[in-house]
């Protein structure tokens, strides 16, 4: 089974050379730190920069420079400043490669629900709608199951939507998946987990084709 | 040169009273207009509608407003640092309208650049597009938004100059630009502001003709909301 630093570690292979890369918050803020440094990737953050570094050294923070966790952080070599609108041009023109972000549940025909638990938790949806809605490739971070054991994998979700039909793979502690028209294709296992453990833990159709590989980090 | 400066905060919102619609810029307490914010507190305008992306924290920023009462209305794209701010809308005290980011910037752009709606594809299929237009463009579907309505829009720039013209530093950019001239006033609040001619045209975020108003700003907290750093070495 993976922690949340494992979860970053596999996705981080899904960066590839080239890429505008939008990482959430959460989980997929943790993505950077694993990305192989012999290849070009750029982070946008949604409130305005392109090119994100890592954080800054001690007293060199600058109220200035956020990211969209409201984090200070540094700038790259290339870096550029936008503002609001032009950075969701940016991202609904479909100019960012991959979208990273996390979930509350997503269903087995896509559909993903991470801002709202009706009457209890309304935090708002930030960018996430926007970007669910215009990413051609977006990657779910997430546990597979909620604090009291459920699955997060669902054949329709419970809680107010984000987006409909728009996750196309998801890595959790346990699997990486594909969504497909049947439902959550299982590809990978994490260390140590079987697949009996991952279809305990699948609420929605999981399917299981031949010998599934253990992932490779 | 049009001059658009004016002496101080309060001469820059006269005008603003009860029941008033107003757009302010920043997202978190980054880019947010501090001294125009102090001023609503002192002022006591009441009912107000707020256009931001966030609602500040408990005790800076649009969460002063929030302690005293003073907004009937949100319109943000996320809400998650201020449990005041939560309290009030589980108990229905306050009216929340809670729009994707992209859809409130553009919002704003629209109503900057003279569009009275739009269609984004963000909310489809949601709670966000109900009782709204929708249609189909090359198989994908979209939802029409409006552009906003706003009496007055406060933003927050770090140099201006008399002629109105702004330019904003890093991510304390964010919304302030396409706030600037989409509602009947704009008032822009600026760390230095200069006499005209001493910033570089080719420099210019927001041109003047945007600006209503611009003053120069005094103590700015600019308060840090997660202060993350690394160790040297």
């Amino acid at each position: 089974m993976l922690d949340k630093n494992g979860i970053a570690k596999r996705i981080a292979k899904e960066v590839k050379d080239g890429y505008y890369v939008n990482l959430g918050i959460g989980i997929p803020t943790l993505v950077a730190n694993f990305v192989r440094d012999d290849i070009s990737v750029e982070f946008q953050s949604e409130n305005g920069v392109l090119g994100m570094g890592p954080f800054p050294f001690e007293g060199e923070e600058d109220a200035d420079i956020i990211n969209a966790g409201k984090q200070t952080i540094t700038t790259l070599p290339g870096a550029s400043f936008f503002d609001s609108a032009l950075s969701f041009g940016m991202i609904r023109g479909q100019h960012v490669d991959l979208t990273i972000l996390g979930a509350m549940e997503v269903a087995e025909n896509g559909d993903i629900a991470n801002w709202k638990i009706p009457g209890k938790m309304v935090k708002g949806m930030g960018g996430a709608m926007d970007l669910v809605a215009s990413a051609e490739n977006i990657i779910v971070a997430m546990m597979h199951t909620n604090r009291a054991g459920e699955s997060k994998l669902l054949k329709r979700c419970t809680l107010p939507l984000t987006g409909v039909q728009c996750v196309k793979k998801i890595v959790t502690n346990l699997a990486v998946l594909e969504v497909t028209p049947e439902g959550f294709k299982l590809l990978e296992r994490a260390p140590g987990v079987s697949v009996e453990d991952i279809k305990q833990a699948t609420e929605g159709s999981l399917i299981v084709e031949g010998n599934i590989p253990e992932m490779q980090l | 040169m049009i001059k658009k400066t004016v002496a101080d905060v309060s001469t820059a919102l006269k005008g603003v009273e009860d029941g008033m619609t107003i757009m302010l810029g920043g997202f978190g307490l980054c880019g947010i207009p501090e001294n125009a914010i102090s001023e609503l507190v002192r002022l006591g305008v009441k009912d107000l509608t707020c256009i931001s992306n966030n609602a500040g924290v408990d005790d800076f920023g649009l969460g002063l407003l929030l302690q005293k009462r003073q907004i009937n209305k949100m319109i943000s794209s996320y809400v998650g640092e201020n449990e005041e701010f939560e309290r009030q809308m589980l108990s229905g005290e306050l009216e929340v309208e809670l729009t994707p980011q992209g859809t409130l910037a553009e919002k704003c752009r629209a109503a900057q650049a003279g569009f009275p709606a739009f269609y984004t594809p963000a909310g489809y299929g949601t709670e966000v597009s109900m009782g709204k237009e929708t249609r189909e463009f090359n198989g994908k579907m979209y939802v029409l938004e409006e552009a906003f309505k706003a009496d007055f829009s406060l933003v927050k720039a770090w140099k201006g100059d008399e002629a109105g013209n702004l330019i904003f530093k890093g991510t304390a950019r964010n919304f302030n630009p396409s706030m600037c001239g989409a509602a009947k006033i704009t008032v822009a609040e600026v760390e230095e502001l200069v006499p005209a001619g001493e910033l570089d045209p080719n420099e210019i975020h927001i041109p003047g003709i945007f600006v209503s108003r611009i003053f120069q700003g005094k103590d700015y907290e600019k308060r840090i909301e997660q202060r993350t750093v690394r160790k040297r070495n």
